[in-house]
């Protein structure tokens, strides 16, 4: 009798397998071919720096046309244009950015209090906003590095994290997670920037800070192009106007203005050759 | 006697009320210059409405309360505004507020007079219009607590006298030197709300108020004093309210919920002076204590004096002081400088050396739940603590984070001295940044 159970499972075995393969033509969820396709160029990092949820929530939008195609940061121009090949358009990249600081003294910057507690800086900008006297300073107690999923943001204990730009995705994780709300973007080619965020008048944010911008306008007027403007008693670059000329950074009086410019190639003269 | 009911949780440090349980009040000389927040109370800030070089009279208006839940500023003294714009505040930074140099003359403004009829709206009236806050710290505005909506029914009023905060001692002198103001205030809240039962909490390490206020009621049948078990947080609104009537106020509720209204013993003297006299909360009694200052003690200063000022009266240490703290112990505010003012909800100013100040690092933590069954609340702590560390917004709202009352007792009895309150803290402003994302 040992043919009847190997008959019955034998039996039950095609029903079931009919059934389904039944089941998986009728209830088939249609998918677009262009997400699938559109999933497998993205990074997969699920960053969220897209404004959507995820890779595959942005695969969806661009597919159904809602959302632009070049939004993907951390992939960069190869991505993008594996994006524009699979849609079948024309896309231009736009230009990589990558996070900045905007503080630079906050090694050396006086200090108005003690604080003990978890090296946090969401949690030590809840007591007196901070043991710094300048209360836009960094904190340097490395949150922004803890939450970087690219290994972008190097920390030393008491020294303000390092972005290395090579690494930067632009996910903008560090920008939100900042208590101070000194991370800014910048395109990555832009490299003279204000590197202060204090908003206190010139007199007070100095005695804080040696390098701190003392809202003077030295560089407003020196500007060729209008790129810089006074908000809030400090000076912001326009990374838009920008022209890279660098005259901002040799009037400015305290030294705030970073000149991040590769050095330029000493060109021979032809008496020299 | 009645029956006193015992909440779960909490912790018994030590009071340190002898630096200044025996010293009388004592008023402070008018200062010269003060500073007047715009933002005394929750709520919306108010609106200024004096400008750079009017002369101003004590009691007079400076800031109109900027809706329902916000609170009138007055003048604290006579003289001529020197600024209108950011001044320093001792827990939000910077805030717009007004300075005021004072004549040293106190004139105080006609506007000043009396309720004449006790009316229940006139009372009401008079409390908005003199800008009483909790005076224990909280500084709810007190007349939005004197209108519940209709489909709330208030059968009980209590007035809060525990005083659980160690060293603080303000209550406990207003209550021996001027009980009969805190009663007189009772009978007017009652009248508000139109109920005739008060309870007057008072902790039990306070017997000779208990016995004072017990004499000052003796004859009254509507106001009766409990002498509660001496455990932190006592004070606390909603310990207060289980302690008196067995009634736990429900997650995310309000002690109207349960049918009662709590005040401050502050607030009632305050009250009190607002409708009968008509004056306007321009100072209040405060405890400076600590082993920095030569004398301790309770004073009463104007809202808006300089916290250095009243340092100096009570002989500040300025030397050996190691941390200044603004409030108790256990809820205060560390402060770095000592430049912020006064507040209407300012109990006490602490001054302390080296040897009380815990700088002991944090380790990790070892499970031994203590911090759970310390929780008042009934709460986890180090869940919490957890969650709001990994940024976990919908763990936190989900394991009730937003019912944390702040009272510091899980960081008191923590081993592994652990900070858990102040990551609660930054865990209840994740949902409350989320809540505004999502109303926007």
């Amino acid at each position: 009798m040992w043919l009847f159970p190997l008959i019955c499972m034998g039996a039950l075995g095609i029903a079931f397998g009919a059934g389904l393969a039944y089941a998986s033509k009728k209830f088939a969820v249609e998918v677009n071919p262009k997400v699938e396709a559109l999933i497998n160029v993205l990074p997969g990092a699920n960053c969220g720096a897209c404004g959507y949820p995820g890779c595959s929530g942005y695969a969806s939008a661009v597919a159904s046309g809602d959302a632009e195609p070049n939004l993907c940061s951390p992939g960069g121009s190869e991505t993008v244009d594996k994006i524009a090949e699979i849609l079948g358009v024309e896309v231009t990249a736009a230009e990589p950015k990558t996070a900045f600081i905007k503080c630079a003294g906050a090694k050396d910057a006086v200090k108005d209090s003690n604080y003990s507690g978890v090296q946090s800086c969401a949690l030590a900008a809840l007591i007196n906003k901070g043991p710094n006297a300048c209360k836009n300073a960094c904190l340097m107690m490395g949150d922004c590095m803890d939450v970087c999923q690219f290994d972008a943001i190097t920390w030393q204990p008491g020294e303000i994290p390092v972005i290395i730009e090579e690494k930067c995705t632009a996910c903008g994780k560090c920008v939100q997670i900042c208590p101070k709300n000194i991370i800014n973007m910048r395109p990555k080619s832009k490299r003279v920037l204000v590197l202060c965020s204090s908003q206190d008048k010139g007199a007070v944010a100095r005695k804080a800070c040696k390098v701190a911008c003392i809202a003077c306008t030295k560089c407003v007027k020196e500007c060729p192009v209008d790129a810089i403007k006074i908000e809030n008693n400090f000076a912001i670059v326009d990374t838009e106007k920008c022209i890279l000329c660098g005259k901002c950074v040799a009037v400015c009086p305290t030294k705030a203005i970073w000149d991040g410019r590769p050095p330029k190639k000493s060109v021979k003269k032809i008496s020299d050759v | 006697m009645m029956k006193i009911f015992k909440f779960q949780g909490g912790t018994h440090p030590p009071d340190y009320k002898y630096f200044a349980k025996n010293v009388a009040i004592e008023t402070l000389p008018l200062p010269e210059k003060v500073v007047v927040p715009l933002a005394q109370h929750l709520g919306v800030p108010a609106d200024a409405t004096v400008k750079k070089g009017d002369t101003v009279k004590t009691g007079q208006v400076i800031g109109t309360a900027h809706g329902f839940i916000s609170a009138t500023v007055h003048s604290p003294v006579s003289g001529t505004v020197s600024l209108v714009g950011p001044v320093p505040h001792p827990v939000l930074g910077t805030v717009q507020g007004i300075e005021i140099t004072s004549d040293g003359n106190d004139e105080w403004t006609e506007e000043i007079k009396p309720v004449d009829e006790k009316t229940k709206d006139n009372i009401i009236k008079a409390v908005q219009d003199a800008g009483i806050v909790g005076m224990g710290g909280a500084t709810f505005p007190s007349h939005v607590k004197l209108q519940p909506p209709p489909d709330k029914k208030i059968d009980l009023l209590i007035l809060n006298a525990a005083e659980c905060e160690p060293f603080l001692t303000c209550d406990y002198r207003l209550m021996l030197e001027d009980g009969e103001k805190i009663i007189r205030g009772a009978e007017l809240l009652m009248t508000a709300l139109g109920i005739d039962k008060c309870v007057i909490g008072i902790e039990k390490n306070k017997p000779d108020a208990i016995v004072k206020m017990e004499q000052l009621t003796a004859e009254r049948n509507d106001i009766e004093i409990a002498a509660l078990r001496t455990w932190y947080p006592q004070g606390g609104e909603k310990q207060l309210i289980y302690a008196v009537t067995g009634k736990e106020v429900p997650s995310g509720g309000l002690p109207m919920d349960v049918g009662c209204v709590v005040h401050n013993v502050g607030t009632a003297a305050a009250i009190a002076e607002a409708v009968d006299e008509g004056k306007p909360l321009v100072e209040r009694i405060l405890t400076v204590s600590g082993d920095a200052v030569e004398r301790p003690g309770n004073f009463k200063v104007r809202i808006g004096t300089p916290i250095s000022e009243v340092l100096a009266a009570a002989g500040f240490d300025e030397e050996n002081c190691a941390k200044i703290v603004l409030g108790g112990p256990m809820t205060g505010f560390a402060q770095a400088k000592t430049n912020a003012s006064v507040m209407k909800g300012t109990s006490g100013i602490l001054a302390l050396t080296k040897k009380w100040v815990d700088d002991k690092p944090e380790s990790p933590c070892i499970r031994c739940g203590r911090c759970v069954s310390a929780c008042p609340v009934g709460l986890e702590p180090t869940m919490l603590e957890t969650l709001a560390m990994s940024r976990e917004v919908n763990g936190l709202i989900e394991n009730h984070a937003m019912d944390c009352i702040e009272c510091g007792s899980c960081s008191y009895v923590c081993p592994a001295n652990r900070s858990l309150v102040h990551a609660i803290k930054y865990g209840k402003g994740q949902i409350m940044a989320l809540r505004k994302a999502k109303k926007n």
